[in-house]
C-alpha cells in the first residue's frame, strides 16, 4: 500500500498539492483524474522521491520513500513520467535494459534478460528492439518507456498519462495490460488519465484532484457521477450506465443536450460522430450553432470493457 | 505483497541479442589488433638507427632507444589519446551535451592553472606534485563550469559550448597574467601544447594514472548512462544522481590533468572522438567506451607519426596536427548539428 500522508508542496509562495492525504490500495488499479494543473504530476513527484514535499511523507509498504535507499525503492516503485525526454542515443532495447539497472546493476541475469524479452513482447516491440529512440514514432516511443517500466518488474507501478500519444487500440491494449499486471501479477498500479471513460472502465478505485487537493476518492460507481464530475471538471457531463459500465458524456456547453432520461445511448453517439452544428435542432431543444464546437475525439470514448 | 506469481508469458527466450552482441564486439577486437600492430610498427620511426627491421633483434644500443624513448613515447600516445578521448565521452553523457569536453570546459585550461601554481610554490617540483594539484585544479575548475551549466537557461548545445569556451579562454587568460608576472610564459607553451618529443622513461609514468581511472569510468559506465537520461529516469532506476555526477566529474577531471601534466593539452581530442564513435554506434556508455578508447588512441598515434614524419628529421608538436584536424571536424559536427537542429 502506498501512504501519502499529509503531503503538501509548494513552488514559492503558490500551494500545488495542498495537505494531501492517501492511500492507495495494494493490488488494484487506480485512476487518478482531474483538470490540468490540478495537480497529479506534482503527487506522483513526490512519490517517485523525484521532489521533496514541503511537509507530509509518503510510505510504500512501511517504506519512507525519502529515507530509503535508493535501489531499495527502485525495486519495489517503478515511474513512467508524463514526458520523457531522453537526450542519448539509444536502442529500444538498451533502454528496456536500462529498466533492470535496479536489480542487476548493469550486469544482466538470465532472469533480467527473460524479463525484458517479455516486457518487449508485451508492448509488441520486438520488430523495433534495434531501432534508436529518436527513430521513433510517439507512440512507439512512449510504448518504449512503458515497456522499460514494466521490464523494471516492481510491486508498483506509477504511470502518469501512459496513454499520452497511444491510438485508441494501444490505449486499450495498454490499460489491458495493466489491468493484467495487477489481476495475474499482483502489481499495483496508479495511472492518471484524461480519459475519463477509460478510468471508469479499468480501474477499481478513482482519485479525483482538483486544485491541489484530493476532491473526491472511491469506486469508479461513486466518481462516475454528474455533481460530482461537475465538480471535479467544472462542467456539465452526463453519466450513462451501459450494461453496469458508468461512461461520461460531454461536449462543450450549448450543445444540444437532451435530458439524460430522454436520451438514447447509441443516438447520442452516432450525434456525437457528427458535426454538431448540421444536426437537425429538435423541437425545444436549445440549439445554439454558434457557440458549438465539433467535440474532439475523445470527447466520446467508450473504453473496452474488461 | 510478493511478485512470485510468474508473468504468464512464453517460455523466456534465449536472448537473441546475445549473438548480435558478440558480432559487435568483433570490429572492436579486429580494431585492437590494428591498433597493436601500429603502436608497434610506430616504434620504428624515429632519428635514432633503430628501423622496423630492428625491432625483433635490437641489438644492446637499440633496446636502450626503445626502452628508454621510443616505448614510452607510444605507450604515452595511446593512453592520452585513449584517456582525453574517453574523458570527453563521460562528460558528454553525464552533461548530456554533444559540445561538452574537457577542452571546452575549463577543464584542461584549469589543469594548466594548477601546474603554473605548483611550479609557482613548489619550484620546478616533480612531475607527481603538479599533477596532485593540477587534478585539483581542474576538477574545482570543471565543478564550476557544471553548476554554470545547471544555471543556464539556455541548452542550446551549441551556446553551451560557447559559454564553456569563453570559460577557458577566461582561466587560460588569468594563467597567463600570472605567468607574465612571473616570467614563466615559456613554459606555458609547454603545458597547452602537447607534445611526446619530451616523453622519456622516468619522466612520464604517472600518465598510468589513467588506466585506473579509466577502469573506475568503465565500471560506472552504466550509471553514467542512466545519468545521462535525466535526473528523474536515474531517480526512478535508483541511481543516486547527484553522487554519479560527482563521480564523473573527478575521473574526467584526472584523466585530462594527468594528460596535460605529462604530455600537454591536445586540442578537440576529447570533443571530436567521442562524437565520431557515438554517432555511429550510440550513447550506450558501456558499449562505446573501448570503441572511444581504440579511437581516440589511433587517432593521436596517426598524429604523432605525422607530427614525427611530416618535417623528417624534426618534429611538430602532436597538438598542432591534432589541432588542424580536430578544428575541421569540430566545424563539420557543428554545421551538422545545426543542421539537424533546424530540421
Ligand atoms: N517547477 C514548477 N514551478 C512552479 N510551478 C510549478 C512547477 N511545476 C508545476 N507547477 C505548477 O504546479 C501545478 C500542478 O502541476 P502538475 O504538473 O502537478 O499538474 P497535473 O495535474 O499533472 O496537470 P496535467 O494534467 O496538465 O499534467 C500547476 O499549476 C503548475 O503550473
Ligand atoms: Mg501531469
Amino acid at each position: 500500500m502506498i501512504t501519502i500522508d499529509r503531503v503538501t508542496h509548494r513552488y514559492g509562495s503558490t500551494t500545488v498539492l495542498d495537505d494531501v492525504s492517501l492511500e492507495l490500495p495494494a493490488g488494484r488499479v487506480t485512476s487518478v483524474i482531474g483538470p490540468n494543473g490540478a495537480g497529479k504530476s506534482t503527487l506522483f513527484s513526490v512519490v517517485s522521491r523525484l521532489l521533496r514535499p514541503s511537509a507530509g511523507r509518503v510510505t510504500v509498504d512501511g517504506l519512507d520513500v525519502t529515507s530509503a535507499r535508493d535501489t531499495e525503492v527502485a525495486r519495489r516503485l517503478a515511474v513512467l513520467r508524463q514526458d520523457n525526454q531522453v537526450a542519448a542515443r539509444l536502442t529500444v532495447l538498451d533502454l528496456v535494459r536500462f529498466g533492470r539497472f535496479p536489480h542487476s546493476g548493469g550486469r544482466l541475469t538470465p532472469e533480467c534478460h527473460a524479463k525484458v524479452e517479455e516486457a518487449l513482447a508485451w508492448l509488441k516491440l520486438d520488430p523495433l528492439r534495434d531501432r534508436y529512440l529518436d527513430q521513433l514514432s510517439g507512440g512507439q516511443r512512449q510504448r518504449a518507456f512503458i515497456a522499460m517500466v514494466l521490464a523494471q518488474d516492481t510491486d508498483y507501478l506509477l504511470l502518469d498519462e501512459p496513454l499520452n500519444n497511444l491510438d485508441m487500440k494501444h490505449s486499450a491494449a495498454m490499460m489491458s495490460l495493466v489491468r493484467r499486471a495487477v489481476d495475474e501479477l499482483g502489481k499495483t498500479a496508479v495511472v492518471v488519465m484524461h480519459d475519463i471513460n477509460f478510468a471508469s472502465a479499468y480501474s477499481d478505485h478513482i482519485v479525483a484532484m482538483r486544485d491541489g487537493a484530493v476532491v473526491a476518492a472511491g469506486t469508479p460507481a461513486q466518481i462516475m457521477r454528474r455533481e460530482v464530475l461537475q465538480d471535479v471538471f467544472d462542467m456539465d457531463i452526463h453519466v450513462q450506465d451501459l450494461n453496469g459500465m458508468r461512461l461520461g458524456i460531454f461536449w462543450t456547453p450549448g450543445a444540444p443536450v437532451p435530458p439524460p432520461s430522454a436520451v438514447d445511448l447509441r443516438d447520442l453517439l452516432a450525434g456525437a460522430a457528427e458535426d454538431l452544428p448540421q444536426r437537425p435542432a429538435q423541437e425545444g431543444e436549445p440549439h445554439t450553432p454558434t457557440q458549438t464546437q465539433t467535440p474532439s475525439p475523445d470527447t466520446v470514448t467508450v473504453g473496452d470493457a474488461r | 505483497m510478493s511478485t512470485t506469481v510468474q508473468a504468464p508469458s512464453r517460455p523466456p527466450a534465449p536472448a537473441p541479442a546475445g549473438g548480435r552482441e558478440r558480432a559487435a564486439r568483433l570490429p572492436v577486437l579486429a580494431a585492437a589488433g590494428a591498433l597493436l600492430v601500429a603502436a608497434y610498427l610506430s616504434l620504428g620511426i624515429g632519428v635514432a638507427d633503430v628501423g622496423i627491421g630492428d625491432l625483433l633483434r635490437p641489438t644492446p644500443e637499440q633496446w636502450q632507444v626503445l626502452t628508454v624513448s621510443r616505448i614510452p613515447r607510444t605507450a604515452a600516445v595511446l593512453l592520452a589519446g585513449a584517456a582525453l578521448s574517453v574523458a570527453g565521452l563521460i562528460m558528454q553523457r553525464i552533461t548530456q551535451n554533444r559540445f561538452v569536453s574537457p577542452s571546452t570546459s575549463g577543464t584542461v585550461e584549469a589543469a594548466v592553472l594548477g601546474i603554473l601554481v605548483a611550479t609557482l610554490l613548489f619550484g620546478g617540483s616533480s612531475l607527481v606534485v603538479k599533477m596532485v594539484v593540477a587534478i585539483a585544479t581542474s576538477i574545482a575548475g570543471t565543478l564550476v563550469f557544471l553548476q554554470m551549466l545547471e544555471r543556464i537557461r539556455h541548452q542550446d548545445p551549441i551556446v553551451v559550448a560557447l559559454v564553456g569556451l569563453m570559460y577557458g579562454g577566461v582561466i587560460g587568460a588569468v594563467t597567463t597574467f600570472i605567468a607574465y608576472q612571473r616570467d614563466l610564459v615559456q613554459y606555458l607553451d609547454v603545458w597547452t601544447t602537447g607534445s611526446f618529443s619530451g616523453i622519456l622513461q622516468g619522466r612520464y609514468e604517472p600518465i598510468y594514472v589513467v588506466l585506473a581511472v579509466g577502469v573506475l569510468g568503465y565500471l560506472w559506465a552504466d550509471r553514467f548512462t542512466v545519468v545521462g537520461m535525466g535526473r528523474s529516469m536515474a531517480t526512478n532506476l535508483g541511481v543516486h544522481y547527484r553522487r554519479t555526477m560527482y563521480v564523473g566529474l573527478v575521473v574526467v577531471s584526472v584523466m585530462a590533468a594527468v594528460v596535460v601534466v605529462v604530455v600537454g593539452a591536445i586540442p578537440f581530442l576529447g570533443l571530436i572522438v567521442p562524437n565520431v564513435v557515438t554517432l555511429m554506434l550510440g550513447d550506450n556508455l558501456r558499449r562505446v567506451l573501448p570503441a572511444t578508447a581504440l579511437a581516440g588512441a589511433g587517432f593521436v598515434l596517426l598524429c604523432d607519426v605525422v607530427a614525427r614524419t611530416v618535417r623528417y628529421p624534426y618534429e611538430l608538436p602532436v597538438a598542432t596536427i591534432a589541432g588542424a584536424i580536430g578544428a575541421f571536424v569540430f566545424v563539420a559536427l557543428i554545421l551538422r548539428a545545426g543542421r539537424t537542429a533546424r530540421s
